[in-house]
């Protein structure tokens, strides 16, 4: 059977987060099974599944070539600005 | 008029098959799916049984021919071909009843989980009747042993009866499964039951008969 990577959205406004995995037949399973598994609790107002095998990742041996590059970079972060009042989720 | 007694006697018996499959299931996922199925039957029934009479007395300490569910939901598990497709009759059948009682608070809460559950025994029963030969000749057999008890649900909702056949043509026309032409039994609304009712009833009344009352 095939693994399904599950994104769930925890509310309007938000993203998909990473819920978890499972495994299931087809898609339209493994959609059903992700309702059951991690949205038990209201947590979801979306759910996505994704085959595992169609996420390609990063390697952890490639870490520093992808990620190290971007410490010494703080004018990247956006701490030059002052948050407008009533902004959530930025 | 939703009948409390014979619907939540349904939903308290089907409730405890679903429940058998729990550590048993073909996958973890499949466990807690049948589980959900179960947990939301259980609710509906212990709703309807409080209407009847008190909950606890009316599950433990009635015998067999003191209920009055109807005789498919406590034919058992058999297989996994079994178990959906006797889902798909019964869900089907009860989503409608449900539909057409919007002013009874469990069957408007209710209609919304029965979709669900008729959903979810569709997608299966098509993977089933489209998927292997095995699997194909599973459910073929599942719905021979079980469309004689179809009638039986029909007794007193004749008019939920088209728009139930409608949809499970549907559904059985696009897995491939013929309606078989077998002969109808009836029998459960009047207290006479298979005796697969008895054994179910012995291990869901069993803790009950040894420590009355017990809690935890």
């Amino acid at each position: 059977m095939t693994l399904w990577e599950v994104f769930v959205r925890p509310r309007r406004g938000l993203s998909h987060v990473h819920a978890g995995s499972l495994h299931a037949p087809d898609a339209e399973l493994a959609l059903r099974h992700a309702r059951d598994l991690f949205t038990r609790r209201q947590e979801g107002v979306s759910i996505w599944v994704v085959p595992a095998a169609e996420i390609t990742a990063s390697s952890p041996d490639e870490k520093d070539p992808f990620f190290a590059p971007a410490a010494d970079k703080p004018y990247r972060h956006p701490t030059f600005y002052d948050l407008p009042e009533g902004v959530k989720h930025l | 008029m939703i009948d409390a007694l014979e619907i939540g006697d349904d939903c308290l018996v089907l409730s405890q098959r679903l429940a058998e499959w729990v550590t048993r299931a073909p996958t973890l996922e499949e466990d807690v799916a049948l589980a959900n199925l179960s947990l939301d039957l259980l609710g509906q029934a212990r709703a309807l049984l409080s209407r009847a009479g008190d909950e606890d007395d009316l599950a433990y300490l009635r015998g067999a021919s003191g209920f009055r569910n109807c005789l498919l939901v406590e034919q058992p598990n058999t297989d996994f071909a079994h178990t959906i497709v006797r889902h798909l009759l019964y869900a089907g059948f009860l989503f409608e009843l449900y539909a057409a009682h919007p002013e009874d608070e469990v069957a408007a809460k209710g209609v919304k989980e029965l979709a669900y559950h008729r959903d979810y025994a569709a997608l299966w029963t098509s993977r089933l009747g489209r998927g292997t030969e095995e699997s194909h000749r599973r459910a073929t057999e599942a719905l021979t042993a079980l469309w004689p008890f179809t009638d039986e649900l029909f007794e007193g909702h004749q008019d939920l009866r088209a728009p139930w056949q409608s949809w499970v043509t549907e559904v059985l026309e696009g897995a491939a499964l013929p309606v078989p032409a077998v002969a109808q039994r009836t029998g459960g609304r009047r207290g006479q039951h298979t005796a697969h009712l008895t054994s179910l009833l012995t291990e869901l009344q069993g803790l009950h008969r040894d420590h009355a009352g017990a809690t935890w």
